[in-house]
């Protein structure tokens, strides 16, 4: 599409144009992270909100989606919600609270016990971490992304110290909280020093009822031989929309783990840009997703194999009730160097009702000529052959669809390497499939 | 009165007509045997008894114990003690095999209103019959029938219907694919659960399998219905003469 006969600005572009207008002086960060601000601003203006038109949001277009633009989301009167120790009942995690875009310490555990983490506010990370470059993470370009970078509010820095295995995972909890519909922009960024550990869960959740939205980003560095299970779970107010950026450079030698569990939201984006910069990383990217209603979902995958030697796994599967959408695109780009990359791409969707709708497209391109990449894509409904078996078992019919329908997800889940975050997420699963019997 | 009573029974699949005028009448504690060429309709039966979807009953009526069957979910009619050992067990990925068993017991128990099993009893039947088939405890956690061997899936099968205890067990081709040695594991199994409170309908293409699974009683069906009824011995004369005298394909 050529950029001089752009439609005309729609009612949440201009929106989005005065919000911009108005907050830019306020905002946090002066000189560098002011002027990144404005240029991501005007670069996102070029484009303005993607669409289907634009290759990578064919399936979730924005422009049609997001009909307005929310005032951006404020501290006052915010309320600590009640059940942010619930999202991970079973799990003896830090808690690290982000409420409408800001990181909020009081809220938070103290991150002092754990010697190999040094965490703080965003801007004040930045200003101790001068050698860090905010803002050039892959995937920095994509207009959600841009947007981010442009109104992002806060969050936190976080350095895992170089060899330290951080014994407790590290929970970022994403809150809304708020009686009238906002907009928040949490970014954070999490350095992974060479040859550390450590578990890091973002969540994010709201009430139902508020169509506030969240336009997140995360960047994520993970060094030599470090080892980084990253997991979201999304369980967003039903009429939120959320859109979340990941970037992650992963380090030779690392193990990398990235895993998605949504059952949140009325729009959500999930898009993750990885780029493998050394050899012998062994990584696996999945996730799992249960919808209802008029649910959409998209998970977004877009890796780039920039070394030799690296095995990427990617498993996403999605179960669809009623009229919701789910979208999976992965990319993966083996460059001309990265040779004897492994790369196997899968995406399943498992339609329970006759209006629900997947849309899955696996890409490989691959500029190597050593290497074995495959993908797949399945969409389908419950196979009535299995559920007659259980059946004449004498198993009651929601039951036994309930009993395929863990088995279908359940294999995604069983990828969470952290026992007590897997159980978590099977048992919400349980509770989803509970809801809809 | 029979416990099980089939009259005139009249099924089709996709339109096109499978059963035809089938009556057949099983006593209680009865091991009938069903011969037929193929395509004669003997899958066809086990999966109507079974209550499979798409098997529609145009005409006739099936009868336990007086009373009909043909409007009960799949699970009713196992909770009413109908048991299949299928063919071809499907693969349940996912679904481990101690899982399924549980399920499916305390759900029929459920349905009877009978109290659920406890787990230690459940366990303790488990470990005991599964050992008589020969069913390792590596073979139960893992998911149902998935990288199970032929003749795995066979004793599966036969571990499922020991556990549920059905009074109308219903063996569909139990023999195929098996190797003499896995044939007689699961006849023994077999065997073992015959009852004078339990029926059984073998259903079968070949008499080997009557060797080791000995009948009351022999009917041969052929083009939808139940053309001959014997004695065991009837099995034999099948064998040596083959099913072209009733019109079928021969064996």
């Amino acid at each position: 599409m050529n950029a001089d006969i752009r439609a005309i600005k729609t009612a949440a572009e201009q929106g989005l144009a005065t919000s911009f207008a108005g907050a830019r002086g306020a905002l946090p960060g002066k000189g560098a992270v002011a002027s990144l601000r404005d240029d991501a601003f005007k670069r996102f203006e070029t484009q303005g909100l993607p669409n289907r038109r634009v290759e990578q949001w064919k399936y979730t277009d924005l422009r049609a989606l997001m009909r307005e633009a929310k005032p951006l989301a404020g501290l006052a009167d915010v309320r600590k919600p009640a059940d942010i120790a619930a999202i991970l009942s079973g799990v003896d995690a830090s808690l690290v609270t982000i409420v409408n875009g800001r990181y909020a310490p009081e809220w938070s555990d103290k991150n002092a016990a754990d010697p190999g983490i040094v965490l703080a506010e965003l801007f004040a990370w930045l200003a101790e971490n001068l050698d860090y470059k905010l803002g050039e993470m892959p995937g920095s370009d994509d207009q959600a992304s841009l947007l981010n970078t442009a109104f992002m509010s806060g969050g936190v820095g976080l350095r895992v110290m170089r060899g330290a295995t951080v014994a407790k995972p590290i929970h970022i909890a994403h809150v809304f909280s708020g009686d009238a519909a906002a907009a928040m922009y949490p970014r954070s960024v999490v350095v992974v020093e060479p040859g550390a550990h450590v578990t890091l869960v973002e969540s994010f959740s709201g009430p139902d009822g508020i169509d506030y939205q969240v336009n997140s980003a995360l960047e994520l560095s993970i060094g030599e031989g470090a080892r980084v299970d990253h997991i979201k779970i999304g369980y967003d107010g039903n009429a939120a929309l959320r859109i979340s950026t990941l970037g992650v450079t992963v380090g030779a030698k690392a193990t990398y783990k990235d895993f998605a569990y949504t059952t949140g939201g009325a729009v959500v984006r999930n898009q993750t840009f990885a780029r493998f910069a050394g050899e012998r990383i062994d990584a696996f990217i999945g996730g799992a997703s249960l919808l209802k209603n008029k649910q959409h979902v998209d998970n977004t995958l877009v890796i780039a194999h920039a070394a030799a030697n690296c095995d990427s796994r990617e498993l996403f599967k999605t179960v669809l009730d009623n009229q919701s959408h789910g979208v999976f695109q992965g990319k993966i780009i083996v460059e001309p160097h990265a040779q004897k990359t492994n790369a196997k791409m899968m995406t399943r969707s498992l339609l329970l009702s006759d209006e629900a709708e997947a849309s899955q497209k696996p890409e490989l391109e691959i500029f190597a000529d050593d290497v074995v990449c495959g993908h797949g894509a399945t969409a389908g409904a419950l196979d009535p052959g299995l559920k007659f078996y259980l059946m004449s078992r004498g198993i009651h019919e929601k039951e036994a669809e309930t009993l395929l329908i863990q088995a279908f997800i359940g294999e995604a889940i069983e990828e969470v390497a952290h026992e007590g975050i897997r159980d978590d997420l099977n048992l919400a699963a349980l509770r989803w499939l509970g809801a809809r019997a | 009165m029979a416990f099980l009573e089939i009259k005139n029974l009249h099924v089709e699949v996709e339109d096109k007509k499978i059963l035809n005028g089938l009556t057949l009448t099983i006593e209680k504690g009865q091991v009938a045997a069903i011969m037929g060429p193929n395509g004669s309709g003997k899958s066809t039966l086990s999966y109507v008894l079974a209550g499979k979807d798409n098997y529609n009953v145009t005409e006739g009526e099936i009868l336990l114990n007086g009373e009909s069957i043909l409007d009960m979910a799949p699970d009713v009619r196992a909770a009413k003690g109908i048991f299949l050992a299928f063919q071809y067990p499907v693969e349940v990925p996912g679904v481990a095999t101690m899982t399924f068993l549980r399920t499916a017991l305390n759900a029929q128990r459920k349905t009877r209103g009978e109290p659920e099993f406890s787990t230690p009893d459940f366990i303790k039947l488990v470990r005991d019959t599964s050992a008589k088939l020969g069913i390792s405890q590596e073979m139960l956690r893992r998911s149902v029938n998935v990288g199970f061997s032929g003749g795995e899936k066979k004793r599966n099968e036969i571990l499922q219907m020991a556990i549920l205890q059905p009074s109308l067990a219903v063996l569909d081709e139990t023999d195929s694919g098996l190797d003499i040695d896995a044939l007689k594991i699961v006849a023994e199994g077999v065997n073992a659960l015959r009852s004078p409170e339990r029926s059984m309908i073998v259903i079968t293409h070949y008499q080997r399998l009557l060797d080791y699974i000995v009948p009351d009683v022999v009917h041969v069906l052929a083009k939808g219905k139940v053309v001959k009824t014997g004695g065991k011995e009837l099995a034999l004369e099948l064998e040596a003469s083959g099913y072209a005298q009733f019109g079928g394909e021969a064996a």
